[in-house]
This record gives C-alpha cells, sequence and structure tokens, in this order.
C-alpha cells in the first residue's frame, strides 16, 4: 500500500505523487510555483513564513505547502484571490517588521524577500513600519549579521545544525523580540562553535547574514544543504 | 503492596475518621496561604490541643474550597459551613461556639447559597475535602477503586469504550472526544507510547489546573495511571511551569507516596503493568501549553509549535505515540470508570457531557474556581453563582476563554456553556477563564490589554502572529490616543481575520478573538471613539492628560 502512487489535482492540473511527499514538493516537480521564503530544500521544514499556505477542497482552513503530505484525492487551489490577498499582506507584514530599506541593503538584487514582493505586486506597506534598532555584530573575520534586516525564517539555524553540525545559531528571546543569537549570546568573533563555512551567509534570503569580504551574488548559495545532503547519501 | 490492599487502607482510614465527631477543614491553597492560611492552621491545631477536644475533632490540610475572595476558607464538617475570613481569633470562636458547644458560628459563615448549590462539583470533588498530601484520604474518599476496577476486571479496550460511552471531551480547550485520541494512540505503531499531563496553564486569571493539582494531586495520578493501562504506556510526563511551587511540591510528595505504595513503578499493585511519572518544569511561557510546542519543551528545546500532521498520537514525544491530555480531563477518569461512562453522559448538555472548571474574576462579586455542568448559562454563573457585578454597577460583556477569548454582549447571557455554542458565539472554551467587565470598562482598552498579553507571548515563529498582532496593537494604541480613523475598524478587522486563518497554532489562531467579537458586538464603541473621539469610560484619549499609553 505505501508505495502506491497518490492521484490529485493542484490548481485543476491531475498530478501523481508518490507517498510522503508534500504538496510543495509535487507542486514544484510539476512546475507550479508556490511562494516560499523559510523553506529551503536540503533543510527540514519550519512553516514559520506561512506564504505557501494553499486551499484544500473540502475544509476552510490553510495548510502550509511545505509540511502537509498529499493524500488521494486531494484538491489543492494555490493561486485563489483570497491566497494571493495573504501573500501580499504577509510580505508587508515582514517588510513592515524591521528596517528594510532595499536601497541600502547589500542584498540589494539578490534579495528573496525583494524578488517575492516584486513577483507578488507588493507595490506600498500599508501598516506602520518599524525602525529598528537591533544590534548588528561585524566582529567576525567576514561573517556580518545585521538583525534589523532578518525576517526570523532561520535557515541559518538550521544550516547550522543540520548541515554544518555546528549549532552556533539559534533562536533568543520571544515573539517580536525574537533574534538570532551566536553561541550563548556572544559576540562572533568569540564563538568557539562557530567554523566560518559561510552556510548561513549562504542560505540567508535577505541581507541579513552576509560575507563582508565578497559580491553578494556570490557569496548566495540556494543549493548548498541540498547538495550537500545529496553527496552524503550517495 | 497487592491490589487488596487499597481495600484494606480505605477502611482502616474510614474507622479512623469516624473516631472523630467533627473535622475542621484550613484551606492551604496558594490563594489562602498568602492571606495566612498556614499559620491558621497551626492555631486550630494548637486550640483543639488547648481545649481538650483533640480526641473529637480532626484538623486537617485542604485544597482550595472554591471561594477564594473570602480567604482564608475554613470549613467545619459534617454539614460543611464554609467560615469566610477566618483570623484567629474568629478561629478561637468557632473552636469554642461550633465544636465544643456545636452551635455553628452564623455570623461568620459564608452565606450564598447558590455559589454552592448551582455548582455540580466531579473533577473538584475532594477539593477542600481531603489532604491532598495524605494518600489514605483520598482512598478512603474512593480513590484508587477504579484503577483496581481496570486491572481487575477491564481490559484496555473495556477501559476506552467506557470513556467512549461517557462522551468525555478534553478540557484544555478543543474538546477533541478523549476516546478517540486514546484509541488512536493505542493502535498507533511505534513504542515506548508516552502521555503528557498538560499543567502548564498560561491565561492570565486562570487557576483551575493548579487548584486541582494542589488539592487533589492522587486523582490527576490516578488518571493517568488509567490512562496508561489503556493505551499501553510505561511513562508520563506531567508538564507544569515553575511558577507553580505548591502544585509542584504537592505532586511531587504525591508520587513519592504512590512509588513508596507500588501504586506507581514496576508491577503496579502486583500487577504487571509498570508505570512511571515524572514532572517537568517549563519556563512559564503560554505558548508552552500548545501540545507540539509541550513536546519539543519536554524534550528540551525551545518551546515553540510544529505544524500538524503528524499528530502526536502517531508521532509524537521523541517520535512516539503520545497522548497529551489537561489534568481536568484526566482528574475526570477515575470518576468514569468508578461510575460508567452512561452516569457520566448523562450530567451537562447533550452533546457535551460532564462538567467544566471555570475560575471566574474581574468585576464580580464572588470571584473564584467554580465547577459547573455543561450547558449551565452564562447568567448563571456571572448572578447566581458569582453574586452579580459589585456597586449596583451593570454587566457590559463577559469575556470567556481567557486572553485569546471573545468578549460576549449582555444580550448573549442566555448562552449555554458548550465548545459549539461558545465557538458560533466567537468565543471559546480555553482553559475555563470567565472575566466580568462592568459598564465603567472601556474595551476598545480591555481588547488592547489583551492583544498585548499575546504580542508578548507570541513565541516568533509565523509571520502573522509575530508582526500582524504587534500592528494590531499599534492601531489601538492610535485609537487610544484618538489619532484612529474610521477606517481603522476594517483594517482591525481584515487583520484580525488574516491572522485567525494563517497562523501556525492556535495562540495566532485564536489571539484575535478579543477584536473580532468586540468588532461583532460593541462596533459603536469603536465608532464613538474613532468618530465622536469620546471614551464614555474615561480611559482613552488621555496623551493630553499626561498618562503615557504603551
Amino acid at each position: 500500500m505505501t508505495n502506491e502512487p497518490i492521484n490529485l489535482t493542484i490548481d485543476n492540473i491531475k498530478v501523481t505523487a508518490k507517498q510522503d511527499t508534500t504538496i510543495l514538493e509535487v507542486a514544484k516537480q510539476y512546475g507550479i510555483n508556490i511562494p516560499t521564503l523559510c523553506e529551503l530544500e536540503g533543510l527540514s521544514s519550519y512553516s514559520g513564513c506561512r506564504l505557501c499556505l494553499v486551499e484544500i477542497r473540502g475544509s476552510t482552513k490553510l495548510f502550509a505547502a511545505c509540511t502537509t503530505p498529499v493524500t488521494s484525492g486531494m484538491e489543492i487551489t494555490t493561486n485563489s484571490d483570497k491566497l494571493k490577498e495573504y501573500r501580499k499582506i504577509t510580505l508587508s507584514l515582514l517588510l513592515s517588521e524591521r528596517t528594510h530599506i532595499c536601497s541600502v541593503c547589500v542584498a540589494n538584487g539578490n534579495c528573496e524577500l525583494q524578488d517575492l514582493s516584486n513577483e507578488l505586486g507588493v507595490d506600498h506597506v500599508p501598516f506602520e513600519r518599524e525602525w529598528t534598532n537591533h544590534t548588528l555584530d561585524s566582529g567576525h573575520n567576514f561573517l556580518v549579521i545585521d538583525r534589523n534586516r532578518c525576517i526570523l525564517c532561520t535557515r541559518c539555524i538550521r544550516v547550522c545544525q543540520e548541515t554544518e553540525g555546528a549549532h552556533t545559531l539559534d533562536l533568543k528571546n520571544r515573539g517580536k523580540d525574537a533574534q538570532i543569537t551566536i553561541d550563548f549570546d556572544a559576540l562572533w568573533k568569540n564563538s568557539s562553535s562557530c567554523t566560518s563555512c559561510r552556510k548561513c551567509a549562504k542560505v540567508c534570503p535577505t541581507g541579513a547574514i552576509y560575507v563582508d569580504d565578497d559580491f553578494i551574488s556570490k557569496t548566495k548559495d540556494k543549493n548548498i544543504a541540498n547538495f550537500l545532503l545529496k553527496r552524503r547519501q550517495l | 503492596m497487592r491490589l487488596a490492599d487499597i481495600q484494606k487502607i480505605a477502611e482502616i482510614e474510614v474507622d479512623f475518621q469516624r473516631a472523630y465527631k467533627y473535622r475542621i477543614n484550613v484551606c492551604c491553597s496558594s490563594g489562602c496561604i498568602p492571606l495566612g492560611a498556614i499559620n491558621l492552621l497551626k492555631t486550630f491545631q494548637d486550640l483543639v490541643t488547648e481545649h481538650g477536644v483533640i480526641e473529637n475533632c480532626l484538623v486537617a490540610r485542604t485544597g482550595c474550597v472554591g471561594t477564594c475572595s473570602v480567604g482564608p476558607v475554613v470549613v467545619v464538617e459534617p454539614g460543611d459551613y464554609i467560615y469566610e475570613k477566618v483570623t484567629p481569633e474568629k478561629a478561637r470562636k468557632i473552636v469554642i461556639d461550633h465544636i465544643i458547644l456545636g452551635l455553628p458560628v452564623k455570623k461568620l459563615l459564608f452565606e450564598n447559597k447558590t455559589f454552592i448549590e448551582k455548582q455540580h462539583r466531579l473533577v473538584l470533588r475532594n477539593a477542600g475535602k481531603i489532604d491532598p498530601y495524605r494518600i489514605e484520604d483520598y482512598i478512603a474518599s474512593g480513590g484508587y477503586s477504579a484503577l483496581v476496577k481496570c486491572l481487575t476486571k477491564l481490559s484496555p479496550q473495556e477501559v476506552i469504550d467506557e470513556i467512549a460511552a461517557s462522551g468525555l471531551r478534553g478540557r484544555g480547550g478543543a474538546g477533541f472526544p478523549t476516546a478517540k485520541k486514546w484509541s488512536f494512540v493505542s493502535r498507533a505503531h511505534g513504542s515506548p507510547k508516552y502521555i503528557i499531563a498538560n499543567l502548564d496553564e498560561g491565561d492570565p486569571g486562570v487557576f483551575a489546573n493548579r487548584t486541582l493539582a494542589e488539592a487533589d494531586p492522587h486523582a490527576l495520578i490516578e488518571g493517568l495511571l488509567i490512562a496508561g493501562y489503556a493505551i499501553g504506556a510505561e511513562k508520563a510526563f506531567i508538564y507544569t511551569r515553575a511558577e507553580y511551587p505548591l502544585a509542584i511540591d504537592t505532586l511531587k510528595k504525591a508520587i513519592n507516596k504512590a512509588s513508596e505504595l507500588n501504586i506507581i513503578g514496576k508491577n503496579v499493585l502486583g500487577t504487571s503493568l509498570n508505570f512511571d511519572i515524572e514532572i517537568r518544569l517549563g519556563a512559564g511561557a503560554f505558548v508552552a501549553g500548545e501540545e507540539t510546542a509541550i513536546i519539543a519543551s519536554v524534550e528540551g528545546r525551545r518551546a515553540m509549535p510544529r505544524p500538524r500532521p503528524p499528530y502526536p498520537a502517531t508521532a509524537g514525544l521523541w517520535g512516539k505515540p503520545t497522548v497529551i491530555q489537561n489534568v481536568e480531563t484526566l482528574a475526570n477518569i477515575p470518576l468514569i470508570l468508578q461510575n460508567g461512562g452512561a452516569w457520566f453522559s448523562k450530567i451537562g448538555s447533550p452533546n457535551c457531557a460532564g462538567t467544566k472548571c471555570f475560575s471566574i474574576t474581574g468585576k464580580i462579586n464572588n470571584p473564584g474556581l467554580i465547577e459547573v455542568p455543561m450547558g449551565i448559562t452564562l447568567r448563571e454563573v456571572i448572578f447566581d453563582i458569582g453574586g452579580g457585578i459589585p456597586e449596583n454597577r451593570s454587566l457590559k460583556a463577559v469575556l470567556v476563554g481567557g486572553p485569546s477569548g471573545g468578549c460576549l454582549p449582555d444580550i448573549l447571557l442566555d448562552l449555554p456553556i458548550d465548545y459549539e455554542s461558545l465557538k458560533t458565539a466567537g468565543a471559546i472554551m480555553g482553559s475555563g477563564g470567565i472575566v466580568a467587565i462592568d459598564d465603567q470598562s472601556c474595551l476598545i482598552d480591555t481588547a488592547k490589554f489583551f492583544i498585548d498579553f499575546c504580542v508578548a507571548e507570541s513565541c516568533g515563529k509565523c509571520t502573522p502572529c509575530r508582526v500582524g498582532l504587534v500592528k494590531i496593537k499599534e492601531i489601538f494604541k492610535k485609537i487610544m490616543q484618538g489619532e484612529g480613523k474610521i477606517e481603522d475598524i476594517n483594517l482591525l478587522s481584515k487583520l484580525s481575520t488574516f491572522i485567525t486563518e494563517t497562523s501556525l497554532c492556535g495562540l495566532g489562531q485564536t489571539a484575535p478573538n478579543p477584536v473580532l467579537t468586540t468588532l461583532r458586538y460593541f462596533k459603536q464603541e469603536y465608532v464613538e471613539h474613532l468618530v465622536d473621539r469620546s471614551c464614555k469610560a474615561d480611559k482613552c484619549f488621555k496623551e493630553n492628560k499626561g498618562v503615557n499609553i504603551n
């Protein structure tokens, strides 16, 4: 029973999937684009950004495509008017949460938050914007973290823990005060666990973590986690 | 110890207690201790010695009676005479008049008959009646007999069937049928299986679970044992918060005593059941009451929720099948097994059997902890049991379900309290908090208060809850400073619905309830604030008067 393929529809397209795959994985296989920010192939799913929410017929709830497994007969809608509207609100909330000014950001032109905002048509932010004054740590030889540009997707935490195995990065505080922290709230240069592998900078979707001595377009490498995962499985 | 010994302990204890004509129960729960209950207990012990009635009168420490506003509370049995605000001087009078002369001191009694009569105390059956530190007292009141019955007469499946017949639903707020949850886990592949008792009550103004653990810890332990037997688990965790020191201490003592008597441990009472209970403490985050967050916290990680599926019933604690049950649900279990599911199903309303504990607070004459049958109306709770609104003021709204509950107007007072009708009205059962709000309160201010709480308690994982709630808070701040616009009503409503629908866990999904319900039932008040810049309760627009609104 476990190997039987599952038949379902995504946006009225009939698709077939293996058991234990998520809606997002199936959609990708069929070239159906569902926007994501916290999700990254090769890392565990986090389901935090809530951009990949989709509708499933028969339920009034919304489901995160990155973590919801497909079941037989599912009828999934990924781009209803409501979902489009909600994705714009989500992006607006992220843009208003901390200090996001594209023109003075190292990631300008190489930012997933910026790209998605353009793609999904966020042309203004209807909320009061916060101009945060969170700590910036540039004491490391080449790695910089500017928490004012962080969207708390936790890709850096997961790549550090799951791929590199260092677990240097983690979360501290909660709610709007949640921050990426290094070791037990150390300065980066004093970290005893950081291997300076740069993976956090490679996967950061914005300009929150970057390598100071390089062009950001060269630093970023979204595929690093998946690449290493696949190599290790060989 | 073996199964038959439970009966022997009960008999010895009943004989021991029968020798006393009177029993003085001094409430020593978290509510009465700060008012001097421990000293009072000693005073009573000294007094009965001094007056030579020690042979005649048993002085016992007990848990909460429920009349928390008039503590320290003392109950004299037989007859359940509740004495309020007892001082050492009053204690002397009670001992002389009531115990020695047999004349209850009328003027010192708590005079509110309906407070007691309208209640139906099942979960709190022993609260204020037995000494939580003495397992014998619990056994004498019928305790552990349900466990003996399960171990001797019922198969695990029959236990689950009995719970199914009772119609018991989870008391943690969502109301999921308990028997269904148990059969999922009992059938789930994977071993070992675990049980987590949720004693992480994070809502402000709610203290039902704490009171239960302080007053009757063995009911919780017995519930866990029966659950363990039914689903095939050998290990349970009681997850509570470090802010509940007395509950933790009481539970620890109870667990130690039960281990001593071999009620928990290896080969429980000489049978083949093995069962261990461990207490795990959280640092007191509201979100840690969410079931997947509890799992993370018990595993030693940051208490953050994760998406479901997989549900804890298939992949919970350390990836193993896990039952997570509120302590109030667990305390119901021994009673159902003692008296049968059919008996239980007749209590309460048709689609919602049993009782529910509520912490009633706010502008009300008798704040405290009550237990009422499901289906009772809000009016009965507020006016008959709660004694109405003080200072001749009128009731404006009732907040049901804690900080993420709903503000219901007085026209809904005849609403029967059960999971479905509350949900339809926009509120939730939640952890059982009922806050009475009088006509001197501003509901904009009230809604903002609860949003502030959820902003502070959001874990920070998902965008809608972490950022969206902050935006709602900012809109409220603007309204209260007189800078609001009429469009803010639509923005609030849109944003609240968005947060409800898109948040990851129950915290975010219910946090906007106070906003949504005040918009639904009290829109006029928003309009008054936004158009007329008037706040009838005189809470808002104080910026110019030198009061800073945070």
